[in-house]
């Protein structure tokens, strides 16, 4: 009896985990031609769909489908990728030459019928991210099997811009046969024209392997990677323990005690002093503009004197990041540097200086009247305000309670509190708080106004109404829609800059929000098994592999860094690994399609069916 | 037997339906919109954002009224449809339960046999012989006592933290490929031993001491003096007494069988083991509706099959039970 008890649970736990798993090869990765990254994959991978990439995972576009350029931050250069150029031949037509030699990864070649059928598709469906482009975007032209010209009605030149780096080109031969793109979860074998392949997916990650055939060879040389494990980490201490025993080689993760993993395990960042990151976006303090009284820019700028923007990334980060500028602009990077204001900025910028803010809060009126130490409204109604931020991000947490405790020291009460992320979304998109701190969309871009138009964008509805751009405090001025829309549909550099300088004057002096950080586009390295990882003083790209920056700069790691120990019997190997990317990639096809349907409620039923046994049993023997 | 049968059956087919719509109504009340959450990711271009919330709203039915959402609900049922999942779009629920039940069964399964097993063995030892019975129960009542996830982050902390002879997350390591290998079973089992060993220990105990205290209970009766005094051996006693101690835990086997799942959700969560436990997890900090109900559906039908299994052996098991439902 305890020996047959034995045995069964021996098959459930073999039965149980195999029973879907095919019986293939023997398989371990070999550790030295295996990059393993981890940093941008939140869940489980399972959507490779590059039509709509707030859903694909990180490598979906850049590593499998590309775009028609990459985009350098560090140089501010749009780079030709699958495009050999790009120019404006009039106003409004935009001419690109596509690259000699573009092949998709089933051997096909790449043309501008591709880049057709994949700029329509956003027309045909409008589920797909990009669909609002076709406002204002009238026609693409096939000139000849290279050559495509984007006709626009009111040419959008800095949206455009944004776009020629961020839509992936998808084969015409495949997708035409999809019945709907945007419920296309493309896991089965995705067909790209970029230097990997999926592998393999399950929960925890995604294995890509290299596309030996890659067009790109000829132009930028093979990446060295053979493998790439993408792995989803939960925490940011686990991070730290596979980086420092070489298990992770490539994190973009915020690790605690950054210069002790320096120090003692030779960890890899991209400056070797603090802050040691570069900046990624910028963390602002929202303010509620339609609340009493953070509608009043006098009051903004008070609580923007009072706080300590350098307590706060000492304490929040460890000096990991560093205060952002009175206009929040990334002016690390020179795409943003080239439009900085910084007249205005010496005019009507801010520093720390509390007692300035308490001399403003005085001159408005607002006085602790009944002595508990903190201010009341004029009218002597009490003071009452509080910041949100997700519960769980500890470093933003630390944030809100800095923020608060250097308010209390002005007199302005503030609560810090930590609703769920669902919840301090729906607030923050709703408008239905004091403060919040967010920095989603004040991203690393090629054009500033993308920047802006997050930050001030003046398309906002009432309170209560979801609104999901950056400007959640519902700051209104026309002026601001109006030189929004300039700078995009403006196409004299000159005019541009005058529009973008007035922006920022007018961002100082009305302070809708007050920009706290830039917070870090945090790159961790291990040496271990590989080197040649940028860094300042080798800065060939921006090391950062979260979803929409492959194409800033991954790519560019890939094809840099070098193997410690050089791979042997690679080309004796090769053809094996061929016959097992063709199982694995056949296989999943089949169980997805049983399983829709089956209904994934096979062990319910097993149990249903083996209550059954005792009643025939018991039938029989009656 | 056949009118016990009736009735059971109509009893859960009620317990079924009423379980079903509060798994539909408890994700809609929470605050927050899943649809936001979901496209909260793509930032960057606000006013597509804008755009596609509306589209998604539409595409999942959410701008629907509740009544009408529901019958649709029961209607996607019925036919073993469980939507699309929206925190993991566009894989169906149905798959994302697949591909995670294995993970359960092959840990919930030999932890909850194993400890029952172990356990009443243990128990029923205890409460045979008084002398380890004072050097037992305590470790059982700390075990019983034991929170799951306490007790898992416990043993997380010494044998993965401290002693590094476990990890510490995942069902195997990240540089391998599944496959029947010897490799892969080592490295599965590998990961699997401390997440088990939580489920079983904790269980253990309440096991135990169910057990410890119906031996002796069942060892004052009148059965065992009588067989005493006929001069039956010890062994013969104990088998009796075993036997008759028996029946309260296999009542007890089908309810743990309900409990465990709310144990086993935060043990896969300590360990990030991706079962239905951890799914379930992420699927209500993301507001996924489609998710959660698909979950608690394969829980609440496991919970109701185990439970319809015990009824149908107990009755078959219990000669009392039996006489009452044949007769009546």
């Amino acid at each position: 009896m305890k020996r047959l008890v034995g045995v069964l649970i021996g098959a459930f736990v073999i039965f149980g985990v195999f029973g879907q798993v095919v019986a293939a090869q023997e398989q371990e990765l070999p550790r030295e031609e295996t990059l393993y990254v981890g940093g941008g994959l939140w869940s489980q991978p399972n959507n490779f769909n590059p039509l709509i990439p707030w859903s694909a995972v990180t490598g979906t576009i850049g590593l499998i489908y590309e775009t028609l350029f990459n985009y350098d931050p560090l140089n501010d250069k749009l780079e030709p990728w699958l495009a050999e150029s790009g120019r404006w031949v009039s106003d409004n037509v935009y001419e690109v030459k596509l690259r000699e030699g573009l092949t998709w990864q089933d051997g096909k070649p790449l043309t501008a019928e591709d880049v057709k059928f994949t700029f329509e598709l956003h027309k045909k469906y409008p589920g797909l991210a990009y669909h609002q482009m076709w406002e204002w975007l009238q026609e693409v032209k096939v000139i000849d099997d290279r050559t495509i010209q984007f006709v626009f009605s009111t040419p959008h030149y800095e949206e455009w811009k944004y776009l020629l780096y961020q839509i992936a080109i998808v084969p015409k031969h495949i997708w035409q046969n999809i019945d709907n793109p945007v419920e296309f979860a493309n896991v089965d074998n995705p067909v790209g024209s970029g230097p990997y392949k999926l592998y393999k997916t399950d929960q925890m990650r995604f294995i890509l392997v290299r596309n030996d055939n890659w067009w790109g060879i000829k132009y930028f040389g093979k990446p060295a990677p053979k493998y790439i494990v993408y792995v989803i980490v939960y925490s940011n201490n686990l991070a730290l323990s596979m980086l420092v025993k070489g298990e992770l080689d490539w994190s973009n993760f915020f690790i605690p005690g950054v210069p002790d993993v320096k120090a003692q395990y030779g960890i890899v960042t991209w400056y070797d002093e603090p802050p040691y990151h570069l900046p990624a976006n910028t963390a602002f303090l929202f303010l509620n503009t339609q609340k009493p009284p953070l509608d009043n820019p006098e009051f903004r700028r008070a609580i923007a004197y009072a706080i300590n923007p350098e307590e706060i990334a000492a304490r929040a980060s460890q000096n990991q990041v560093t205060p952002a500028d009175p206009t929040g602009l990334l002016i690390q990077y020179p795409a943003f540097k080239k439009i900085y204001n910084k007249e205005a900025v010496d005019k009507y910028g801010f520093k720390y200086d509390p007692q300035k803010a308490m001399e403003i809060l005085d001159k408005l009126g607002f006085k602790d009247v009944n002595g508990d130490g903190y201010r009341e409204f004029p009218d002597g109604k009490p003071l009452k305000l509080t910041i949100i931020v997700p519960f769980g991000w500890t470093d933003w947490m630390e944030m809100i309670r800095v923020i608060s405790e250097q308010l209390a020291i002005v007199g302005i009460n503030v609560e810090p509190k930590f609703p769920d992320y669902s919840k301090y979304w729906d607030d923050l998109t709703k408008g239905n708080f004091d403060m919040a701190i967010n920095n989603f969309g004040s991203n690393v871009v090629a054009t500033p106004w993308q920047w802006f138009n997050w930050v001030l964008n003046q398309d906002v509805t009432p309170i209560g109404e979801n609104f999901y751009n950056g400007n959640f405090g519902r700051y209104k001025n026309e002026r601001v829609a109006e030189l929004l829309e300039l700078i995009n549909v403006e196409k004299d550099e000159n005019k541009k800059l005058q529009y973008y300088y007035e922006l920022q004057e007018i961002f100082l002096k009305d302070l809708p929000y007050i920009p706290i950080i830039y917070n870090g586009a945090w790159f961790e390295a291990s040496p271990e098994h590989w080197t040649n990882w940028p860094t300042a003083k080798n800065p060939y790209a921006f090391p950062i592999s979260w979803n929409g920056y492959w194409q800033m700069g991954g790519v560019k790691v890939l094809l840099n860094i070098k193997p410690v120990k050089a791979a042997t019997e690679t080309t004796t190997t090769e053809e094996k690994t061929e016959t097992i990317v063709q199982t694995v990639t056949v296989t999943p096809t089949e169980t997805a399609t049983s399983s829709t349907e089956t209904g994934g409620i096979c062990g319910p039923a097993i149990l249903v069916g083996l209550a059954v046994v005792p009643l025939l049993l018991r039938r029989r023997r009656s | 037997m056949m009118n016990y049968l009736k009735r059971k059956i109509v009893i859960y087919i009620l317990t079924f339906i009423f379980a079903v719509t509060i798994d539909f109504i408890i994700p809609r009340l929470m605050p927050g919109d899943p649809i936001a959450v979901l496209l909260s990711r793509f930032a960057t271009m606000p006013q597509a954002t804008q755009y596609l919330h509306g589209y998604f709203i539409e595409a999942f039915g959410l701008n629907k009224p509740l009544w009408e959402q529901y019958i649709t609900f029961w209607k996607a049922v019925l036919h073993g449809d469980l939507g699309i999942s929206i925190y993991f779009y566009p894989k169906p629920v149905a798959q994302i339960i697949k591909e995670a039940l294995p993970y359960d069964l092959a840990l919930l399964v030999p932890s909850i046999v194993a400890s029952w097993i172990v356990g009443n063995w243990l128990g029923a030892y205890a409460g045979k012989n008084r002398k380890l019975d004072s050097y037992l129960m305590p470790v059982f009542f700390f075990l019983q006592a034991s929170p799951y996830f306490w007790f898992a982050i416990l043993l997380a902390y010494i044998f993965s933290v401290k002693l590094e002879l476990f990890p510490l997350s995942g069902a195997y390591s990240y540089g391998i490929i599944p496959s029947l290998s010897w490799a892969f079973i080592k490295d599965y089992l590998h990961h699997w031993v401390l997440p088990f060993l939580s489920l079983f220990l904790v269980q253990l105990g309440g096991w135990a001491i169910g057990m410890r205290n119906m031996i002796i209970y069942e060892l004052e009766a009148d059965y065992v003096r009588y067989l005493e005094a006929l001069g039956s051996s010890e062994r013969t006693v104990m088998r009796h007494a075993f036997k008759n101690a028996m029946l309260p835990q296999i009542t007890g086997l089908a309810l743990q069988l309900g409990l465990i799942v709310a144990g086993n959700v935060t043990v896969q969560v300590v360990f990030s083991y991706p079962g239905i436990g951890y799914i379930l997890m992420q699927g209500i900090l993301n507001q996924d509706y489609f998710l959660i109900q698909g979950c608690f559906l394969v829980i609440i039908l496991t919970v109701l099959a185990a439970n319809f299994i015990i009824d149908i052996m107990y009755a078959l098991i219990d000669p009392r039970i039996k006489a009452a439902y044949v007769e009546g």
